[in-house]
């Protein structure tokens, strides 16, 4: 087996707020391999995004890494200096936002965007740079590359543009890229066709694709690995069948209970009552106890994350052939 | 399913209905000093009748016109060309009709009065209305909110203290508290979280069983549509391709835009899977294609689709599609289901 190319340990990620500090991301911990797509997957304010940000370096001050570690090669990314950072970024980390505008600049053209991302991290002629941009449009599926690169990006439709960004991350080549809802804002068909490029690019290079979404459907179509995270913390982890079919954590369960398709039509969907906690002030204990059925008096302890391929944050799962539970306090 | 026919008008008519956008031309144009913008076509003659009682989703991708179309139904814009009526009557003449129909927009945050108190919001419009007195208002709202699963402790407060669900659930109040017949839902569930969406879909079945609602549902979602709706109509480019009871439309979609899409919805049972989507972008609405608008993409166009318009027509009983290879003589036909070359 190989070493792990990214492994985090818990990971805890704090912002300061006007009613005191907030720990968006509490204790995350998971390794990717070469090759692997890891969905991490949770509603708003459940820190995913956090995390993915947390890898890039991109938290702002005040927000900051208070604890954890993030190994990249075996190097901790939370020691390095911002130089070191810079080269990893854009190079051997890249980032895949939401909003393809927060990748591109709108003042420039799309030639010089991605012309400056290659020679920013290899010594290389223009015309050289400039030919390898277009054969990245070309791969993304973009058509008439040429003609695209003179262009600027208010000039592309929302998926044309999407595509440019993700064909700027993949450009150099990097050994892992991390996708925060990519497709998230786009149309279904234009959807699908950019999930099967990321997927036939990814696959081709071996790149490890950490694919953050709030859409369990979309993730079980081309994830090896699910995470589950709430309130800052990964819930349940483990193979895309396992976690999708025999779903042990309670909060799991109730996410794809909650979805429509899952169910008869016309029949009542599976209601997880009650809202996301307030993350100053997050409950004792499980933090997802004040919404669960099967809650009990010892939730209000955090329970400890199991070990092994079908990992769990729970001190009562749900019944199931997945592993059974001992779980630490 | 439980679509009750019942003596009155349908909820829902429009014959001929066309929309078009950005025709009026300033003095800057007219003087050489603009270019003139481009006329879209966002609704292109629209036939379409909701029974009361029915949940219609009505399903498109951007620029397909959905939301024009529920703007339409909803009274707040008028048509082109073509006629509307709902409940039998001119939206656009009789302004009464504006009490039966309500309008859920996707974003609460956007829909709500960042100033106004939630009992405000609720209240104003029944009162204006007459549909309840001053001494009985806040009785009235604390129903409303009641029935949309808010606690009317809350109704002092502002939007803003609300989270995205529960704001949404207002919009919902506001909306009943006219005592509507008819619901024009627009993405209402689009920004929510799964979790919260389960919410708010399940209230939306809730209500239609208390208040017999009758629901013009827009969505991009074919897996909510599938969930909630008895009938569902896909648009493509300002135009109706297919409209089907939900059973039949899932089972067996005819119109090849309607089985790629339906090829390409994420599916949770679905793992590893390799996509095969259709191809090309969706055309701009200034400039839509001639002949049958989706043929540029289309996997089985032919010369005649490039030509000439496809009617949308009955292919079996409820069930209209506007593709010319149902003209096709039996054996040419491809299977209904078939694979996409």
């Amino acid at each position: 087996m190989t070493a792990p190319l990214l492994e985090l340990r818990h990971l805890r990620t704090r912002f300061r707020t006007d009613r005191g500090d907030l720990d968006a991301v509490r204790d995350v911990s998971f390794t990717l391999r070469a090759g692997e797509t890891l969905g991490l997957v949770g509603e708003s304010g459940s820190g995913k995004s956090v995390t993915g940000f947390s890898i890039m370096g991109l938290i702002d001050p005040p927000g900051r890494i208070v604890g954890g570690e993030i190994l990249f090669r075996g190097h901790d990314l939370t020691k390095l200096d911002e130089e070191s950072l810079r080269r990893l970024r854009g190079n051997r980390i890249a980032m895949v936002f939401q909003d393809p505008m927060m990748t591109l600049n709108p003042v420039l053209r799309i030639s010089t965007q991605m012309i400056e991302t290659i020679r920013a991290h290899e010594s290389i002629d223009e015309a050289s740079a400039r030919v390898r941009a277009r054969d990245a449009l070309g791969a993304m599926g973009i058509p008439s590359p040429e003609a695209r690169l003179d262009a600027y990006p208010h000039q592309l439709s929302g998926g044309m543009r999407q595509r440019v960004a993700i064909a700027i991350a993949l450009i150099n080549k990097p050994d892992l890229v991390i996708a925060d809802e990519p497709t998230t804002a786009l149309d279904v068909s234009i959807q699908a066709q950019i999930l099967a490029e990321v997927q036939q690019l990814t696959r081709e290079a071996g790149t490890a694709l950490l694919w953050i979404t709030h859409d369990l459907s979309v993730i079980a179509g081309i994830a090896d690995e699910i995470a589950v995270m709430y309130a800052g913390r990964i819930v349940e982890q483990g193979g895309v069948d396992a976690v999708l079919d025999r779903p042990s954590h309670p909060y799991t369960a109730g996410l794809i209970g909650s979805l429509p398709g899952a169910s008869a039509p016309g029949s009542m969907l599976v209601q997880i009552p009650g809202t996301t906690p307030d993350m100053v002030d997050p409950p004792q204990g499980c933090a997802f106890g004040p919404r669960c059925a099967r809650r009990a008096e010892d939730c209000a302890r955090q329970p400890g994350f199991t070990e092994g391929a079908h990992r769990l944050r729970c001190f009562h799962p749900l019944s199931g052939p997945a592993s059974p539970a001992e779980v630490a306090a | 399913m439980t679509t009750k026919p019942t003596t009155t008008a349908p909820a829902l008519e429009t014959r001929n209905v066309s929309r078009r956008f950005g025709r009026a031309e300033g003095l800057a144009v007219r003087l050489h000093l603009a270019r003139r913008r481009p006329v879209i076509h966002a609704l292109d003659g629209i036939d379409l009748t909701i029974p009361t009682g029915e949940f219609v989703g009505l399903v498109g991708e951007s620029g397909s016109g959905k939301s024009t179309l529920g703007r339409i139904a909803a009274g707040l814009l008028s048509p082109s060309d073509g006629a509307v009526s709902v409940f039998g009557r001119d939206p656009q003449g009789d302004r009464s009709v504006h009490r039966d129909v309500q309008l859920i927009f996707q974003d609460p945050q956007a829909s709500l009065n960042p100033r106004m108190r939630v009992a405000s919001a609720i209240g104003e419009a029944p009162l204006v209305h007459g549909i309840v007195g001053r001494a009985e208002l806040d009785d009235y709202v604390c129903a409303q909110m009641r029935r949309a699963g808010l606690d009317p402790a809350y109704r002092q407060r502002f939007p803003h203290q609300f989270s995205g669900g529960q704001r949404q659930r207002i919009s919902i109040a506001r909306a009943l508290a006219m005592q509507p017949r008819f619901l024009v839902c627009d993405e209402s569930v689009a920004s929510l979280d799964v979790s919260i969406q389960a919410q708010i879909l399940n209230l939306f079945m809730q209500l239609r069983r208390d208040l017999d609602l009758t629901y013009l549902f827009i969505s991009h979602d074919l897996r909510v549509v599938q969930h909630v709706a008895d009938r569902v109509v896909i648009m493509y480019l300002g135009r109706i391709v297919e409209d089907a009871p939900a059973r039949q439309f899932f089972a067996h979609p005819n119109h090849p835009y309607t089985q790629g899409l339906l090829a390409e919805i994420p599916d949770l049972k679905q793992r590893r899977r390799v996509y095969a989507p259709v191809k090309g972008e969706i055309p701009s609405p200034a400039a839509p294609p001639p002949g049958c608008h989706f043929h540029p993409r289309c996997p089985v166009a032919f010369d005649r689709c490039r030509i000439e318009r496809p009617a949308l027509r009955e292919i079996a009983p409820g069930h209209r599609s506007a593709c010319h290879l149902n003209d096709a003589p039996e054996g040419e036909r491809r299977a209904p289901t078939g694979e996409i070359a």
